[in-house]
């Protein structure tokens, strides 16, 4: 078991890999030593305390914040400063943020079909169709002509999904997408994170919802401190913690099941 | 004994709401009459209208001189505008010394730009994309053939010394708009940018520019800037004025976008950039049409106060709107009492209307930009 969960998963290609990365952010090192490897169809749940460093580690996947030391490679792609290499990167690796970070000056059908039209240079009703697709597959096709203010928490962050979905991305990357959602919405969201799952989709969510984690999880990376403190399959994870932190975050977290 | 436990039953009936009694006088009362001291200023105001507005009106209309070949008849009339003397000098006062015979080609400039943006502004037309390319690309070489002239076309060349009143205070105001919104929003960007060079040549332009009087930039404009350029290409005497506000009023507007800019979450801008948009397309996509909509009011007051300050490049020999108004006044056919304050009062008029309809569009903007999405 523990040999095989080293290796990438089910023996595919890499998708991303992290070899000995650092970052600080000024003085603070907020990245010590992280090395991963996230195979091709894989779905890792990162978890860990506030200030762990794990949005920061997502986030440099698709270089929105750059690393200082050691490499990160996502679909065979070495990101360094070359702009070239960020946006080829960029355009394979959707992401989807905590505040959804939907663009309010257009409809919904606009914000999923402006990076396929400017980006991939789709022509715009091949767009459009796309983004119908998506949006239904989403179940929020009859709202694609409203603004994103005139949703709800639930259908924003969803329509947020199809918007990056529209890329046709080869990762996701989520840093946690329900976080800011009433209770009653997290579900909805939750459930097409895990329809995509099933689809085979590689991502990387960064997420308190452990009973996700157990669901669609083939790995959960526990990370404390700015460092990878534990690796495990989700079974094994919850069940018999090994390190002393792993063991603490999870007590705090799951306190109201016991 | 009561118990802790509640279930519903039967469910609450919807009732309207309470209906607010309504009607001019409840307003009044609310509004006018809602306190002794209240009640007082609105006697007080009301009084005073009903002093002013009369006369007012009697003065601009009833008692007012509407034809007269000579100041004569309104010299006799003192306690009216004299509306002839506009009348008798509104060809100068739209055109200044163009020549008479080659004033068509002013009116045919000025309808054509009118139309086009009318075009660009009204916001339900159809096809505004090609109004902004007609108006942005074409109209401005239409119009500098057709007010300069091109002996290759057969329109005898009309030095711009000759030009004057409402169309060079209009031709101002419309380049000044048209050129110091892109300049400022570059400006501002500019400012913003990550790259050293470009943000501290930004900063000292605005900088600069924003901590000298505006008379002072266009007597700079009108003496240093024939000294930058060979003697051959030295700028035209009216084109200098035009430089000086286009460059006084984007930094301005620069300090104005850049407000609307960092309103802006940061969320915006890595949404676009993880969709894979480079910085030329998430600027222009993202970040611009968001930021300028925040900004609109105070865009539409810079403008207003770019209009206002066409008035100044009479300063450097340029006969705007006013400068046209203060050489007619002049006018020893026309010398009486009431001349000036007939003029100034026109002038206002003139001033005003521009504006306020800058102010009421820009109003009307904000609503239809707010409707879609709230």
């Amino acid at each position: 078991m523990s040999s095989s969960l080293a290796r990438s998963y089910r023996g595919n290609d890499a998708a991303i890999r992290f070899t000995g990365v650092h970052k600080w952010y000024g003085t603070f090192h907020v990245l010590r030593n992280i090395n991963l490897t996230v195979g091709s169809g894989e779905r890792i749940v990162v978890c860990g305390p506030s200030g762990s460093g794990k949005s920061t580690l997502i986030r440099c996947v698709n270089r929105l914040e750059k690393h200082q030391r050691g490499s990160i490679v996502v679909d065979a792609v070495e990101l360094t400063d070359d702009i070239r290499r960020i946006d080829e990167v960029r355009r394979e690796v959707g992401m989807v943020f905590q505040n959804f970070n939907l663009f309010p000056h257009l409809t919904i059908l606009e914000n999923c079909t402006l990076a396929p039209i400017w980006v991939r240079k789709m022509p715009r009703r091949e767009a459009e169709e796309l983004a119908k697709k998506l949006l239904a597959r989403v179940r929020i096709l009859d709202q694609a002509h409203k603004y994103p203010g005139q949703l709800s928490g639930g259908q924003q962050q969803r329509a947020a999904i199809a918007r990056a979905l529209c890329m046709n991305p080869k990762i996701m990357l989520f840093d946690e997408p329900t976080s800011s959602l009433d209770p009653e919405m997290v579900k909805e969201v939750l459930d097409t994170m895990t329809a995509l799952a099933q689809e085979g989709m590689t991502m990387i969510v960064v997420t308190h919802e452990m009973g996700f984690a157990r669901q669609i999880a083939d790995r959960v990376v526990f990370m404390d401190g700015g460092e990878i403190v534990e690796v495990n399959a989700p079974l094994p994870f919850f069940a018999h913690p090994q390190h002393e932190r792993t063991k603490l975050f999870l007590s705090q977290i799951l306190h109201v099941r016991h | 004994m009561t118990s802790i436990a509640y279930v519903r039953e039967a469910p609450e009936p919807e009732e309207a709401a309470p209906v607010l009694s309504s009607g001019a006088l409840v307003w009044a009362r609310a509004n006018l009459f809602s306190s002794t001291g209240s009640t007082v200023v609105t006697i007080c105001c009301v009084a005073l209208a009903a002093y002013l507005l009369p006369q007012l009106i009697a003065w601009t209309t009833t008692r007012a001189t509407w034809s007269a070949t000579d100041g004569a008849v309104c010299r006799e009339h003192q306690d009216g505008a004299c509306w002839a003397f506009v009348v008798a000098k509104w060809d100068y006062l739209r055109f200044g010394s163009y020549p008479l015979a080659e004033r068509w080609r002013v009116d045919t400039a000025e309808a054509v730009g009118a139309g086009l943006i009318i075009w660009l502004l009204w916001i339900n037309a159809p096809r505004r994309v090609w109004a902004a390319f007609l108006f942005f690309a074409v109209y401005p070489i239409l119009a500098l053939i057709l007010l300069r002239g091109s002996s290759w076309l057969g329109l005898p060349v009309v030095d711009t010394q000759l030009w004057g009143g409402i169309f060079v205070s209009l031709l101002t105001a419309v380049v000044g708009i048209v050129f110091s919104l892109p300049l400022g929003v570059l400006l501002a960007l500019g400012r913003r940018s990550p790259l050293p060079a470009v943000q501290m040549a930004s900063v000292i332009f605005i900088e600069f520019v924003r901590g000298v009087p505006f008379i002072t930039i266009l007597f700079m404009a009108n003496n240093l800037l024939p000294l930058f350029v060979p003697e051959t290409w030295t700028p035209d005497r009216l084109l200098r004025p035009l430089a000086g506000i286009v460059i006084f009023s984007a930094a301005y507007m620069a300090e104005e976008v850049r407000g609307g800019l960092q309103s802006l979450e940061r969320g915006q801008y890595e949404a676009a950039m993880a969709l894979g948009l480079n910085y030329a397309r998430v600027t222009a996509l993202v970040i611009l049409p968001q930021a300028l909509t925040f900004v609109i009011p105070g865009i539409v007051n810079n403008f207003i106060g770019l209009f206002m300050d066409t008035t100044l490049i009479s300063v450097v020999g340029a006969t705007d709107f006013l400068e046209a108004m203060n050489n007619a006044i002049k006018d020893p056919v026309w010398a009486g009492p009431t001349i000036m304050v007939t003029g100034y009062v026109f002038a206002g008029l003139f001033y005003f209307s521009f504006c306020f309809g800058m102010a009421r569009y820009s109003a009307h903007i904000e609503q239809v930009l707010a409707k879609g999405r709230k």
